[in-house]
C-alpha cells in the first residue's frame, strides 16, 4: 500500500499577521509549521503503512524553507520526501495542484492524502483538484478511514452529521481534525530523517513550464481587518449585570 | 462569449439552504450591472417543484437537473452534472455557498472547467466590470481581494450569513428549464448517513451562537449554555480548549482549526480569547463575553462584557431573555 | 564560530517545545499542587525517545549529542521544571555513569531499559553529613564473598521511589577517604533497601525526593560500577556532566518565566497603556533577555565541549552557576512584572520562581561552582 501525502508548510497558528512595505503579507520572522491538517494526513498515512505495509512519500510545493515541514514528516516516519520549488512569485490553487499532480503521477500510489485545508489561505481545494487531474475519486473532510480489499471506507463530515462512503483505490482523501492524534517525531526518527531521501525538483524537472501552471486567480490587494474596539464592561452584581446586558442587546445594539 | 451568473442551489431532502437565497439576492445586483442573466442551477431528485420559487429571490432562469443519481449529494455525481452543463452553456460566473457541500463541489467543478476558484469569500463586488471577491486568509487575521481575470467561469464560494437577502419580489417568475443530466460514473458509494438530531441551527448559519471554553470546567456544564441557546434559538459552539479537553466534539469548534462563523451575536462564555479563537469569530456583528478574568483577551474584542462567574451570570441571562422574548 | 543549531537540533527543539506546551503545560500546576508526577507523561517521553537522548542507538538511546539533550531539558523546564529534572537526573546522574563506567553486561542489563524509558534512574550520593563534601560519605559497602553489604542513609534523592535503578556511592574503605569510595548499581526492591521520608519542598514539587535507607542490603559483587575505589572519580565526572543538565533546566525556567512576563507586559494595561510601554519595565525585560541569552551561550558551549571531547568541567560549572542565578533573577522579576497576580497560583511564574531556587543549590551549590571554577582557573 503506497501512500502519497500532499502537505504544506504554513504560518504558526499563533502568528501575528502584518503587511510589508509592498502591501503583501509579511513573512519575515514568522515561525513556520506543518499545516495542522497535513499532520493528520501524515499520521493517517503512517498508520495505514504500519497496518498494510508499503511506503509513505510526502510531497510539497514551496521554497527551500518547506524542507523543515517535510523533514518533520520524515521524522514522524515517512519514507521519502519530494519538494517542488515552483520558483514563482504568485501561485494559486490551480498552480499548486497542477504541480503536485505532476509530481505524484511519477510515483507509485494507492492512496493520496492531504489536509482538507491549510490554515493560511484556507482554500480547501488543492487536494480535490489533484484528484481531478489524476482522474481519482476524492473524499473530503474525512474523520475515519479504513482500508481493506483495495477499497476504502471513509467517514466524512457533513452538515449536521456524518456520511460513510466507499471508494475503490486509488483515491484521494483529505483529513479533518478528529481523524487521529498525530504522533510527535521520535528522537530516533529525527536522527533517521537526515538519511532519508529528500528530492528537490524544479518545474523543468517535472517537464512543466511556467505557462502550464500560470495562476488563474490574481490577488489584487491585501488588508488587515479593522481592529474591533473594545466595548464596554457592564458593571454590577451578576444579576444586575446580566439584566443590563440583555437590555443593552435589545435596546442599544438592537440585535436580539 | 461567456454569459450568465449562476448560483448553485444547495438543497438537502428538498429543503433549500439559506445561503442560496443570499447568493441569488446578491447575484441579482451583479447580473443587473453586467446586463446578464441570473440563473439558478438546481440539481437533485424530485426538486422541480422548488424551481419557480427561486424567481422571487432574483433568478431569471432555473436549470433543473433531475436525476435519480442526484438524490443524495455525491462529489462525482454533482460535479459531473454541473460541469457538464457549464461546459455547454458557458456561464461567466458560478457562485456557491461555502458549506461542506459547496466547498467539496466547487473544487471539482473548477478543475473540470480549468478555471480559478476563490473560496470562503465574505464579500463580492463589481470593480471596473470585473467580479472581485474578498476572502479571509490566516483565518481572518488578514483579507485578500482577488479576481479571476481571464479564465471563465469565475468561480467562488461565499460564506453563509455575510450577504443579505434584499429586494425579494413575491411572485416574480423564473423560467424553468429542465436539463438532460449526465452524472457519469459516481465513484463514491454512500453506505450510511448519520445525522445528529438537533433542533439548533447549524453553527455556520446561526444568527446567534453561544460558545463555551475552558471556563466551562467540564462537559456537563454545557447544559447551561444549551439552555440559553434554546431560549435564543441559537447554536452552541466551543473553543479549542474545550474541544481538546474532550468536552465537545470537533464539529462544535470555532476558531482557526475549527469553524469560522459570522453570526449577529456571539456570546463567549469562559473563553479567554486566544488569537486562534478570535480568528474564527471576530467577524461576528456583536460579541458578548462573560469571563471571570478581567484581563482575558476576549474583552478586547467584545462589544459587551461581564466580568464574573459564568455559572452565576449565564443562568440569569437565560431567565432575562426568556422574559424579554415572552413579552 | 558557528552559532547555528543543526537541522536535527532545530527539529528536536520544536518537537520538545510542542510536546511540553501541549501535553505537560495543562498538567504542570496540578502536579506541583499535588506533589506528584503524572507518569503518563514519562511514558510519552519514553515513546518519543527523550529518556536516552545522548546515548548510542546500540543501547536504545537516540544517538544524539549532549547539546540536543541540553535543549530537550531546557524546553521541558520552560514549561515544567519538575519534568526537566526528572529527565536530567535520570539521564545525567544514573544513565551516564553506567554508560561511562559500566561493563558491557551492566550496560545491557541497566542502561538499555533506562534509555528506553522502561525504567527511571536515580543517583544516591548526598547524606545528612556529606553534601558537597563527597569524601565524608558514611554509607559503607562491605564485601562478603560474592556480595557487597550496604549500610547507611542517603537524603534528598531526586527521582527516588519512581526510579527502579540507582547508582549509589558508598565507602568500601573509610580509611582511604575519598579514594575509598565506590559506585554500585542497586535495584529497587532489593531486600534491605527501603525509602525513608518524602521531602516536601519549596519548588520542583512534582519531582519525587526521598531518603534512601540501606540496612544490610546485599547486592551482587557484579553490581560494582567501575573499580573499587573509583567512586570519587565517577562522582566528580558525573557531576560535571550533570551540571549541564541542571544549567539547561535553569535556562529553561528562566526562558519560561520571561516568555510569560513578556506576553503579560504586552496585554496588561494600566493607566491606559500596556505596562510594557513603560521604560522602567522595558529595561527589566531587556536585562532579563540579555541574561538568558548569555546563559544559553554558556550552557550550549559546555555541551559542545563535552560533545567534542574537550575538557568541560570549568564551563559546565560556569554554565550552572550563571544559568541558575539567571533563573532566580529572571523569575523574581517575572513575578514582579505580574504584580499581585504573579504572587498567586493563577499564573505559572509563582511556581517558576519557587522552582528556580533549587537550581542554585543541587548538584553543587553556587558556592561550590565557584570553587570548581576557581580551582580550574588557578591551576
Amino acid at each position: 500500500m503506497n501512500i502519497v501525502v500532499c502537505m504544506k508548510q504554513t504560518f504558526d497558528t499563533e502568528a501575528k499577521i502584518a503587511l510589508d512595505a509592498n502591501g503583501k503579507i509579511n513573512k519575515q520572522g514568522v515561525s513556520l509549521i506543518m499545516n495542522p491538517y497535513c499532520e493528520f494526513a501524515v499520521e493517517e498515512a503512517l498508520r495505514i503503512k504500519e497496518k498494510h505495509g508499503g511506503e509513505v512519500t510526502v510531497v510539497s510545493v514551496g521554497g527551500p524553507e518547506a524542507q523543515d515541514a517535510l523533514r518533520q514528516a520524515l521524522a514522524m516516519g515517512a519514507d521519502k520526501a519530494v519538494l517542488v520549488d515552483p520558483g514563482m512569485e504568485e501561485v494559486d490553487e490551480f498552480t499548486t495542484a497542477t504541480i503536485l499532480a505532476k509530481a505524484i503521477s511519477g510515483l507509485q500510489y494507492d492512496i493520496v492524502l492531504g489536509g482538507f485545508r491549510a490554515i493560511d489561505d484556507g482554500s480547501a481545494q488543492v487536494a480535490g483538484r489533484v484528484a481531478e487531474i489524476l482522474g481519482l475519486p476524492v473524499v473530503n473532510v474525512v474523520t475515519k478511514l479504513e482500508i481493506a480489499d483495495g477499497k476504502a471506507t471513509a467517514t466524512k463530515e457533513i452538515e449536521g452529521g456524518s456520511q460513510v462512503l466507499e471508494v475503490a483505490l486509488p483515491a484521494v482523501f483529505t483529513a479533518q481534525k478528529g481523524l487521529n492524534e498525530p504522533r510527535y517525531p521520535s528522537m530516533k526518527g529525527i536522527m533517521q530523517a537526515k538519511k532519508k531521501p529528500m528530492e528537490k525538483k524544479t518545474l523543468a524537472d517535472l517537464g512543466l513550464d511556467a505557462g502550464q501552471v500560470a495562476p488563474k486567480v490574481k490577488a489584487l490587494s491585501y488588508f488587515l481587518p479593522s481592529a474591533r474596539a473594545a466595548g464596554k464592561i457592564i458593571p454590577g452584581e451578576p444579576a444586575d449585570a446580566a439584566r443590563d446586558l440583555v437590555k443593552a442587546l435589545r435596546e442599544e445594539a438592537k440585535v436580539i | 462569449m461567456a454569459k450568465g451568473i449562476w448560483v448553485f442551489v444547495e438543497q438537502r431532502d428538498g429543503k433549500i439552504k439559506k445561503v442560496t437565497y443570499e447568493l441569488l439576492s446578491a447575484g441579482r445586483k451583479i447580473a443587473d450591472s453586467l446586463g446578464e442573466e441570473l440563473c439558478a442551477v438546481l440539481p437533485g431528485k424530485g426538486v422541480a417543484g422548488l424551481a419557480p420559487g427561486l424567481g422571487e429571490y432574483g433568478a431569471d432562469k432555473v436549470f433543473v437537473l433531475e436525476s435519480d443519481a442526484l438524490e443524495k449529494y455525491t462529489t462525482d455525481g454533482y460535479a459531473n452534472a454541473l460541469a457538464g452543463l457549464a461546459k455547454e452553456k458557458e456561464p461567466s460566473a458560478i457562485l456557491m455557498g461555502c458549506t461542506v457541500t459547496g466547498r467539496d463541489l466547487a473544487a471539482q467543478v473548477a478543475q473540470k472547467l480549468g478555471t480559478g476558484l476563490m473560496t470562503d469569500c465574505t464579500d463580492m463586488a463589481l470593480e471596473d466590470g470585473q467580479l472581485v471577491f474578498t476572502r479571509p486568509i490566516y483565518a481572518g487575521k488578514a483579507f485578500v481581494k482577488a479576481s479571476c481575470p481571464e479564465a471563465r467561469p469565475v468561480m467562488a464560494t461565499i460564506r453563509p450569513n455575510v450577504l443579505s437577502i434584499e429586494g425579494t419580489q413575491a411572485g416574480r417568475p423564473a423560467e424553468v428549464v429542465a436539463v438532460d443530466t449526465a452524472t457519469g460514473d459516481i465513484r463514491q458509494a454512500i453506505k450510511d448517513i448519520v445525522l445528529q438530531i438537533s433542533t439548533r441551527p447549524e453553527l455556520t448559519e446561526a444568527d446567534i451562537i453561544v460558545s463555551g471554553g475552558r471556563g466551562m470546567k467540564g462537559p456537563e456544564n454545557f447544559k447551561i449554555l444549551e439552555d440559553l441557546a434554546d431560549v435564543l434559538g441559537a447554536a452552541v459552539g466551543a473553543s479549542r480548549a474545550a474541544v481538546d479537553a474532550g468536552w465537545k466534539p470537533h464539529s462544535f469548534q470555532v476558531g482557526q482549526t475549527g469553524k469560522t462563523v459570522s453570526p449577529v451575536v456571539y456570546i463567549a462564555c469562559g473563553i479567554s480569547g486566544a488569537i486562534q479563537h478570535l480568528a474564527g469569530m471576530s467577524s461576528s456583528k456583536c460579541i458578548v463575553a462573560v469571563n471571570k478574568d478581567p484581563e482575558a483577551n476576549i474583552f478586547k474584542v467584545a462589544d459587551y462584557g461581564i466580568v464574573g462567574d459564568l455559572f452565576e451570570v449565564v443562568p440569569i441571562m437565560t431567565e432575562e431573555f426568556k422574559k424579554l422574548l415572552a413579552g | 564560530m558557528i552559532f547555528k543549531l543543526t537541522e536535527e537540533q532545530e527539529l528536536l527543539n520544536k518537537t520538545v517545545r510542542d510536546f511540553a506546551e501541549s501535553e505537560i503545560a495543562p498538567k504542570a500546576a496540578e502536579m506541583d499542587e499535588k506533589e506528584e508526577y503524572d507518569l503518563s507523561l514519562w511514558n510519552k517521553m519514553a515513546e518519543m525517545g527523550l529518556t536516552g537522548i545522548p546515548y548510542p542507538e546500540e543501547y536504545g538511546g537516540a544517538g544524539m549529542d549532549n547539546l540536543s539533550y541540553a535543549i530537550a531539558v531546557e524546553e521541558l523546564s520552560r514549561i515544567c521544571a519538575s519534568s526537566g529534572v526528572l529527565v536530567s537526573a535520570h539521564t545525567s546522574l544514573c544513565a551516564w555513569p553506567i554508560y561511562a563506567f559500566g561493563t558491557e553486561d551492566q550496560k545491557k542489563k541497566y542502561l538499555v531499559p533506562l534509555c528506553s524509558g522502561e525504567k527511571i534512574g536515580a543517583m544516591g550520593l548526598t547524606e545528612p553529613s556529606a553534601g558537597s563534601d563527597a569524601a565524608a560519605l558514611k554509607t559503607t559497602a562491605v564485601k562478603e564473598g560474592n556480595e557487597f553489604v550496604l549500610n547507611g542513609t542517603k537524603i534528598f534523592i531526586t527521582n527516588a521511589f519512581l526510579a527502579e535503578t540507582y547508582v549509589i556511592f558508598a565507602s568500601t574503605d573509610r580509611s582511604k577517604g575519598h579514594r575509598g569510595i565506590s559506585a554500585f548499581i542497586v535495584e529497587k526492591g532489593t531486600p534491605g533497601f527501603t525509602f525513608g521520608k518524602k521531602e516536601h519542598k519549596m519548588g520542583i514539587r512534582a519531582s519525587a525526593t526521598y531518603e534512601l535507607v540501606f540496612e544490610n542490603c546485599r547486592i551482587p559483587a557484579e553490581n560494582l560500577l567501575g573499580e573499587e575505589g573509583q567512586g570519587f572519580k565517577i562522582v566528580m565526572m558525573t557531576l560535571d556532566g550533570g551540571r549541564i543538565g541542571i544549567a539547561a533546566q535553569a535556562l529553561g525556567i528562566a526562558q519560561g518565566a520571561f516568555d510569560q512576563a513578556l506576553n503579560y507586559s504586552k496585554v496588561r494595561e494600566q493607566f491606559g497603556k500596556p505596562i510594557s510601554a513603560n521604560q522602567g519595565l522595558q529595561w527589566m525585560l531587556a536585562d532579563m533577555a540579555t541574561q538568558i541569552e548569555a546563559a544559553r551561550l554558556l550552557v550550549y558551549q559546555a555541551a559542545y565541549l563535552k560533545d567534542t571531547k574537550q575538557p568541560y568541567s570549568k564551563q559546565s560549572a560556569m554554565a550552572k552557576l550563571f544559568a541558575s542565578e539567571t533563573a532566580m533573577a529572571v523569575t523574581t522579576k517575572a513575578v514582579q512584572i505580574f504584580g499581585g497576580y504573579g504572587y498567586t497560583r493563577e499564573y505559572p511564574v509563582e511556581r517558576m520562581m519557587r522552582d528556580a531556587k533549587i537550581t542554585e543549590i543541587y548538584e553543587g551549590t553556587s558556592e561550590v561552582q565557584r570553587i570548581v571554577i576557581a580551582s580550574n582557573i588557578l591551576k
